[in-house]
């Protein structure tokens, strides 16, 4: 997939948009936008054909850089204005950008309710495991231990599995991968676009800025080669133990299977609503 | 084309009826005492249309799924109470910095809190004005009967799409519930406007950008038009800004595409007020009592006169102020303590003697107590 050109990604940004973007140095935000461009070109869609809708936050920059539709909404609602412009316009392509803080605190509540919805849209979870914009507070993804502007002491809540959490509320798609893994990246953007139900691609993401520099995690570098040292794939997870398990992480696809989608259900309702309407019975 | 119909409708049915009327086709909800039935009549209308129904798992999804549906072109309607309003503040401001047009209905019922769910009240008079944080204008409707119910829902559609931009209906329990006659008129008789959409190609197209009227065209999201919408301050293209010389013009087209129609936007009735003496301003529920107090007053040989207002926001400053001018004294009803008095003082500017009548135990403002109210006029 890295075969699209630089070119191709240049043709689908916005130029009149004052570049450089917002992100510091080391975030993976940049990478996660290049992969996005890559898989909606790959999928053959056009321009007209995409919607990308964010919350608040780092994350929630990135649409304004692409040149689709793009809606920046409020913080954690994404998936509720995503909600309404695929029910309203179901051929377009719908895809929203949030962040851990965004997806699973404030937005909790939404997603939950769109992976049980199964309508046909694709979430990417940016989880860099921390409120970066706002200075590095702990979100709940932070893992256990870790400092943070509001756990100077160390983190004491336990995390949210991401992944886990939306395969269980009953996400059609589900698929987890770094911005170290530029390739497989790609190709999970790819698939979850594809999907006719929800689909959640989460995206394991630096922040070097306030979450690495805080823990001394290192440089921006270094955190990336944490990814490639600790994610494994699929099939070696399920044959690890708990001990082998311990601080590692599986990547790639977690969950992929049809189930019957919002839309596909509402069409049969409106075709039945509308023949007893015609019998006069409603 | 349908024709005329006479029908005994609840107040929330005749909201329904007034909504696909004004040609929504989008409703977004979640379920709350008093304005339910609003959303189960809507789940029996929209889907044989093949038009969205849709229940949400709370009010801040239902407003957003609205806000995104009307962005993509749909007439979106959401219904809900006190708590529930309180929840969709945010997005409401949300609407209002993106211009995107949408109906909230507010059958209003006891607060704060939880309250008391199934009788009315008026107490959110001031927060369906100043309810999102940060400076905005509000269009907020309020009607007492059912056919005003049908009327203005059909009128703040209309404004919505005209003005770009959230307006709400300030419904009460007791108007929502009860049954009144009322005459749906013909598809012919009903005027219905509809937002308008760039006339220029996509590549000319300015999102923000205004000609006289300072209402931005608004392009269907997935229409080839490809804009940014976002809740930041933003330039003519769309795009955040902070630039003072950005901002400021931005902030003051907001205020003036509402301050420029203040009389168009004007809604009252006049009830005998012209030769009154002892003036009684009400609206919603209380304006029944009112009407009856009028009625009830002037076979006692007072008086008395009814300026009922509809458009609770934009203030009807123009008409309270002429109907107050050379009046005895004048009497703002309302069971909240006090919410639209405070508003009528405002304007008042020293022409009369403006008394309050309050009432928070649940129950309506009967004739009598108004008329009560007026015996300590001397």
């Amino acid at each position: 997939m890295a075969q699209v050109s630089r070119s191709v990604v240049y043709d689908w940004l916005r130029h009149d948009k004052k570049f450089p973007h917002v992100w510091c140095p080391g975030c993976g935000l940049g990478i996660l936008l290049g992969s996005l461009v890559r898989a909606f070109v790959k999928s053959g869609l056009t321009k007209d054909q995409v919607v990308l809708v964010s919350g608040i936050g780092c994350s929630g920059r990135l649409p304004v850089y692409v040149d689709v539709g793009s809606v920046h909404t409020t913080h954690g609602r994404a998936l509720t204005f995503a909600t309404g412009i695929k029910l309203a316009k179901p051929e377009l392509t719908v895809v929203t950008v949030m962040g851990d803080g965004d997806a699973m605190a404030i937005g909790g509540n939404h997603l939950i309710h769109a992976a049980r919805r199964n309508l046909g849209i694709a979430a990417i979870i940016v989880n860099n495991q921390t409120y970066g914009m706002t200075g590095g507070q702990y979100s709940p993804t932070t893992p256990l231990g870790a400092k943070s502007a509001t756990a100077l002491f160390g983190q004491i809540e336990p995390t949210f599995d991401v992944s886990g959490l939306c395969a269980s509320a009953g996400a059609s798609f589900v698929a987890r991968s770094t911005v170290f893994h530029v390739d497989q990246m790609d190709r999970m953007l790819g698939q979850a676009i594809a999907k006719a139900g929800f689909s959640v691609v989460e995206i394991l993401s630096p922040c070097y800025t306030n979450f690495g520099r805080q823990n001394r995690l290192g440089s921006q570098i270094e955190m990336m080669k944490e990814y490639r040292r600790l994610g494994v794939t699929v099939d070696r997870w399920q044959k690890m133990n708990d001990s082998e398990r311990a601080g590692r992480f599986p990547l790639g696809v977690l969950v992929d299977k049809d189930l019957p989608t919002f839309l596909d259900s509402y069409r049969g309702v409106c075709d039945t609503a509308a023949r007893l309407r015609g019998e006069g019975r409603i | 084309m349908q024709k005329n119909r006479a029908r005994l409708l609840q107040g929330n049915e005749a909201i329904v009826e007034g909504a696909l009327a004004a040609g929504c086709n989008f409703y977004a909800g979640y379920p709350i005492t008093p304005s339910s039935e609003i959303m189960e009549l809507m789940s029996r209308e929209l889907p044989p249309r093949g038009d969205i129904f849709i229940q949400m798992e709370d009010e801040i999804a239902s407003i957003g799924a609205c806000i995104g549906a009307s962005l993509a072109g749909r007439k979106a309607l959401t219904a809900t109470s006190g708590p529930g309003f309180s929840l969709m503040q945010e997005n409401l401001g949300y609407a209002c910095m993106a211009e995107v047009p949408l109906v909230v209905v507010n059958v209003m019922r006891a607060g704060p809190s939880t309250g008391m769910p199934t009788t009315a009240a008026q107490g959110d008079v001031q927060q369906a004005r100043w309810g999102t944080h940060g400076d905005h204008p509000a269009i907020v409707l309020c009607p007492s009967t059912v056919p005003e119910c049908f009327n203005l829902t059909i009128t703040a559609f209309n404004h919505a799409e005209r003005f770009r931009m959230p307006v709400i209906i300030l419904a009460d329990e007791m108007v929502a519930h009860t049954r009144e006659k009322v005459i749906l008129p013909g598809t012919e008789e009903t005027e219905v406007v509809e937002r308008r959409r760039p006339t220029v190609p996509p590549d000319w197209y300015i999102p923000y950008k205004t000609d006289g009227s300072l209402i931005p065209r608004l392009a269907d999201l997935g229409d080839g038009y490809r804009y940014h919408v976002t809740g930041l301050t933003h330039d003519e293209r769309g795009f955040p800004t902070s630039r003072p010389d950005e901002v400021a013009p931005f902030y003051a087209r907001l205020f003036e595409k509402i301050s420029r129609q203040f009389a168009y936007l004007d809604n009252v009735k006049n009830f005998m007020v012209d030769d009154a003496e002892l003036l009684i301003i009400a609206y919603g529920c209380t304006a029944r009592a009112a009407r009856a107090a009028v009625r009830l007053g002037r076979e006692r040989g007072m008086k008395l006169g009814l300026l009922q207002i509809m458009s609770l926001w934009p203030f009807p400053r123009r008409p309270v102020t002429d109907a107050l001018t050379g009046k005895r004294a004048a009497l703002v009803p309302e069971l909240n303590l006090g919410q639209l008095r405070r508003e009528v003082l405002r304007v008042n500017d020293g022409r009369t003697n403006v008394l309050g009548l309050s009432k928070m135990d649940g129950t309506m403002i009967s004739p009598d107590e108004i008329l009560n109210r007026f015996r300590e006029v001397k």
